[in-house]
């Protein structure tokens, strides 16, 4: 008891998650937990289980297993519930509002806060993506893939999450608007004090970006530990960095 | 001239009608992707509800606001008790949902009210206005058409609620991740439907009496009103609505006579449908990947 009360529950704890869609389960129960700030990495190949994590995580599919924000249980939360809590989501293809206009997405992301309160938070959104605030009358569809990307970053942060879940930011973008995002990324951490937990197939870039990686491997998490150490991994190194 | 006049702003009325009930049809549409065959059955059940009241005693607009209330309260739980457990199901099951709601609706009225015509009393009496072209009801119920539907497009467009349920309808996941209830947003998609068909009833009862089959001419009007606009553009299915009231008119009056009134607005449907399969103003919607 003493010792709950002197150390904090993490931001996030995963303990026995299962998942999948279907009869088919992805998920063999992950045990993680991420930090209060900083970034989290979640590495691993393709079908390794990781859009499938953050889609447990938020109650988008079913799942068994312990999932706990702030040392509360949201598993079996409903997904907008849990996005209530504080848990903002970039999901796999963004997500963006096709039809709407930019600042419609943005409007949409304060959806749950108060008139109001969400002045700041936009001109922060707009500092970190000063080419969000030119194309705001513009139909989202219409814009490249950089910019729906951060415009699904910053519609995120207008929840004002705590934990910040983003599911492959780098997909399908060019390398340097990648490394655009992912510097603007490390800003958001710095700044904003969100936890962050990214999934990423291109394990260099997240490795460089993150504080703490997990690899996961066909449903289960096979390795972890501070992302500098992964660096230097040698099975690692060899099987995703390819060095 | 005059009568050419009088037959224009006759079918802008009744086009009033079918923009209205059009554009409930697009709401739900939108949202599930479903046509709603029940809405004009929901729309007669409401103005039987609005007559009774009126029988009973309670004045007109009385009458008229409890009965927009009671239709926004009954569809939303339509939408909660029978169709969200639908959700995922095959489109031929939602169809089957929609062709019962429709039956049992007719059929309700029908043992409720009886199958006899009745009058319904419209709030605009007194002698034609404009000339003696239009009738005060005409011009009445196009100022409340209007009104309605000047309401409601200020409510998508400019109210973070209306926006939220435009974004729960075209991406339901994406909504959820912001905190969006999409359910609920369903369900109020569905009361407003059903009271904008209610207020469409009530608008309607006047010129063509009030019975359980009231609506069901109405019904195909207003369907096709929605697919010659664009069933996926609520101001394109509006404006179908109205075009389809003035042509329906004008051709029954100058054309093809009351008989084949109806063809002939179909007819014209299939054209512009063949050239143009999203409607007049349907959206394609532009995405770079």
């Amino acid at each position: 008891m003493l010792e709950m009360l002197l150390r904090p529950a993490p931001m996030l704890r995963v303990a026995g998650l299962h998942a999948g869609y279907g009869d088919v389960e992805v998920l063999h129960g992950l045990d993680f937990t991420v930090g209060w700030g900083g970034i989290t990495a979640l590495l691993g190949a393709n079908g390794a289980g990781k859009t499938t994590t953050l889609r447990a995580l938020c109650g988008m599919i079913r799942a068994a297993g312990r999932v706990q924000l702030e040392g509360a249980d949201i598993a079996g939360l409903a997904t907008e519930d849990i996005a209530r809590r504080g848990v903002g989501h970039v999901p796999d293809g963004r997500g963006t509002l096709m039809e709407l206009t930019v600042e419609e997405n943005l409007r949409l992301g304060a959806y749950t806060r108060r008139r109001g309160e969400e002045a700041a938070d936009l001109r922060r959104v707009f500092g970190y993506f000063p080419r969000l605030r030119q194309r705001l009358r513009q139909q989202a569809g219409t814009l490249s893939g950089g910019e729906q990307q951060m415009l699904a970053i910053g519609r995120a942060l207008l929840l004002r999450p705590k934990l910040l879940l983003l599911d492959e930011p780098s997909f399908g973008l060019a390398p340097l608007v990648v490394r655009e995002i992912f510097g603007i990324m490390r800003r958001i951490s710095a700044d904003d004090g969100v936890s962050i937990l990214l999934v990423e197939q291109n394990a260099g870039l997240a490795l460089e970006l993150a504080d703490t990686a997990f690899l996961l491997e066909t449903g289960r998490i096979v390795t972890a530990g501070p992302a500098a150490e992964l660096r230097e991994n040698a099975a690692i190194r060899r099987s995703y960095l390819g060095y | 001239m005059d009568e050419f006049l009088h037959q224009v702003l006759s079918g802008v009325a009744s086009g009033g009608i079918y923009a209205s009930v059009a554009l409930a049809l697009v709401m739900i549409f939108q949202a599930t992707h479903h046509v709603n065959f029940a809405q004009g059955e929901m729309a007669m059940f409401s103005t039987f509800i609005a007559l009774a009241l009126i029988e009973a005693g309670v004045p007109y607009w009385g009458a008229f606001a409890i009965t927009v209330l009671l239709s926004l309260i009954l569809g939303a739980a339509i939408q909660r008790v029978l169709l969200t457990p639908m959700a995922g199901s095959p489109v031929l099951a939602s169809v089957g949902v929609f062709i019962g709601l429709l039956l049992i609706f007719n059929s309700i009225a029908g043992w409720l009210f009886g199958y006899t015509l009745k009058p319904f009393p419209t709030p605009f009496e007194g002698p034609p206005v404009l000339g003696g072209f239009v009738t005060r009801h005409d011009l009445g119920s196009t100022a409340v058409t209007l009104a309605v539907l000047g309401g409601v497009y200020g409510f998508f467009r400019f109210t973070n609620l209306g926006l939220a349920m435009r974004a729960a309808a075209y991406n339901p996941v994406s909504s959820r991740l912001m905190g969006i209830r999409v359910g609920r947003m369903l369900a109020l998609g569905w009361g407003l439907a059903a009271a904008i068909g209610a207020i469409a009833g009530m608008m309607v009862a006047p010129v063509v009496f009030l019975d359980p089959n009231m609506m069901s001419g109405v019904l195909l009007y207003a369907f096709a009103g929605a697919l010659l606009g664009g069933i996926s553009n609520p101001l394109g299915a509006v404006f179908g609505g109205f075009a389809i009231g003035v042509i329906e008119n004008l051709a029954g009056a100058y054309l093809v006579g009351p008989e084949l009134k109806l063809t002939l607005a179909l007819a014209i449907i299939v054209a512009v449908l063949t050239v143009r399969p999203a409607g007049l103003f349907g959206r394609t919607v532009v995405s770079r990947v």
